[in-house]
């Protein structure tokens, strides 16, 4: 009765605090107030799920999806690839994963984006899968390219790919960003250092993963995503107090 | 020293960013053809049984400012107060939205049917409500509330009771506008500031 069970309380010192200076925007976009804390009930603890047939089999290459197979994107090519787990080290299968980047020059392909990188005809910038019956999941993509963004005076993204993961609960939903190993960016960016844990900090950064890397083909980076766990002892499932 | 435990850390969140859209909605971002349609554009098919409701609102930051980038997601009941995936659950009913802020006015639009009452594990009955999830840039952990309906009975509601400052009980109501249309406008911070759940 696992899936049944309420879900661990957040741990909010694992997150990103709401409100911090240093990332502008979040200044008038985080609450002032307390949130209101409270026991999972059945609203947080079921959720969507997204079957197989959804997903077409380019979806999760980015190098290829944007021009269906046509013409590969340019760039520098690797794999990412991990496992999706909760918080008691259960493996979360069948889980939708959604991603999405900037091409390797760092531009979006978006109406927003007006950075002088240009876009590649062959790269749209997003794609999605499903974790398998072992929670692994994997994309084939380029690296992003580093980019500039209005914030402080002279301030850049650390190369990264956003991520949505959904697992098995409302109130597993997770969005966060995959950094890269050894990208002096990550320690200048006001948005990474929304997250103050280091070793928090660490977890969004994909070492390299040579074990993976196909020769003279990719190159391969490993990022486990964690979502919450649900509370599994004997004394679950009983009416409050028995 | 004391044991290890085995337990892991949640990966922490980061902002969803000004590009969203490109990742959960791209044909709305522009990116048409990379997927048949965006995901889950509606919560019913025409065969779902009950009350059709239309919401509309708007997110509106510290300073009154509608926000135009924001990203919503939805989690609902059935008429009946079941979720898809419980046994008997309305096959009409998928029960996953998301949706956008338009990106002119910043006004939302939900189009459901009104979810029943749900039943606690403590056998309490929550009042027919729907789960929202708000993401966007400058949001660094995508925010939870719920959608309450002003004209049903709120009044038992667990939820709700746990509000200390009964006028805080408001922001998470949707006012009826007639003909099946109801206003819920989410504010992030400051006057009237939302009430926001950790569950």
């Amino acid at each position: 009765m696992y899936e049944d069970s309420p879900l661990i309380p957040r741990n909010r010192a694992a997150h990103p605090v709401p409100y911090d200076p240093g990332y502008k925007t979040s200044v008038t976009r985080s609450p002032n107030l307390p949130l209101l804390s409270l026991d999972s009930t059945p609203s947080e603890e079921t959720g969507p799920r997204f079957g197989h047939n959804m997903i077409g089999a380019l979806d999760n290459n980015l190098i290829l999806n944007w021009t269906k197979g046509e013409a590969p994107a340019v760039g520098e090519r690797i794999l990412v690839h991990g496992r999706v787990l909760d918080e008691n080290g259960r493996a979360v299968p069948n889980t939708l994963i959604e991603a999405w980047q900037a091409n390797a020059g760092g531009r979006y392909r978006h109406v927003k984006d007006t950075y002088f990188a240009p876009l590649d005809p062959n790269f749209g910038g997003c794609g999605r899968t499903l974790s398998d019956d072992e929670g692994y999941y994997q994309f084939l993509t380029i690296k992003p390219g580093a980019y500039p963004w209005p914030n402080r005076g002279n301030e850049w993204r650390p190369a990264h790919i956003h991520i949505s993961v959904f697992g098995h609960a409302f109130g597993q939903r997770l969005i966060s960003q995959i950094y890269f190993e050894g990208d002096p960016l990550i320690d200048r960016c006001p948005i990474a250092a929304t997250v103050k844990d280091r070793g928090q900090l660490d977890q969004l950064v994909a070492p390299l993963d040579m074990a993976m890397a196909k020769p003279m083909d990719f190159l391969a980076y490993k990022f486990d995503i964690v979502l919450r766990g649900r509370r599994q002892t004997f004394f679950e499932n009983r009416p409050e107090g028995m | 020293m004391v044991q290890k435990l085995t337990t892991l850390m949640e990966t922490p969140s980061q902002t969803a960013g000004p590009y969203v859209h490109i990742g959960c909605v791209p044909t709305f971002a522009g990116l048409g053809g990379i997927y048949p349609e965006d995901l889950a554009l509606s919560p019913i098919t025409d065969a779902a049984k009950g009350e059709i409701v239309t919401i509309k609102g708007s997110v509106y930051d510290g300073t009154g400012w509608a926000l135009r980038d924001a990203l919503l997601e939805s989690w609902q009941a059935d008429a009946q107060g079941i979720y898809p995936g419980q046994p008997g659950a309305d096959p009409g009913v998928t029960g996953f939205c998301r949706f956008t802020a338009d990106k002119d006015s910043g006004e939302y639009t939900l189009r459901t049917v009104k979810p029943g009452p749900v039943k606690t594990r403590d056998g309490k009955v929550m009042a027919p409500h729907i789960s929202l999830w708000i993401v966007a840039r400058g949001i660094n952990i995508g925010l939870s509330t719920r959608i309450y309906f002003g004209d049903e009975d709120n009044d038992a509601d667990p939820i709700l009771a746990r509000i200390e400052q009964r006028p805080r009980v408001d922001t998470l109501i949707a006012k009826p506008e007639g003909d099946g249309i109801y206003r819920f406008d989410i504010r992030l911070q400051g006057e009237g500031e939302t009430v926001f759940l950790d569950m």
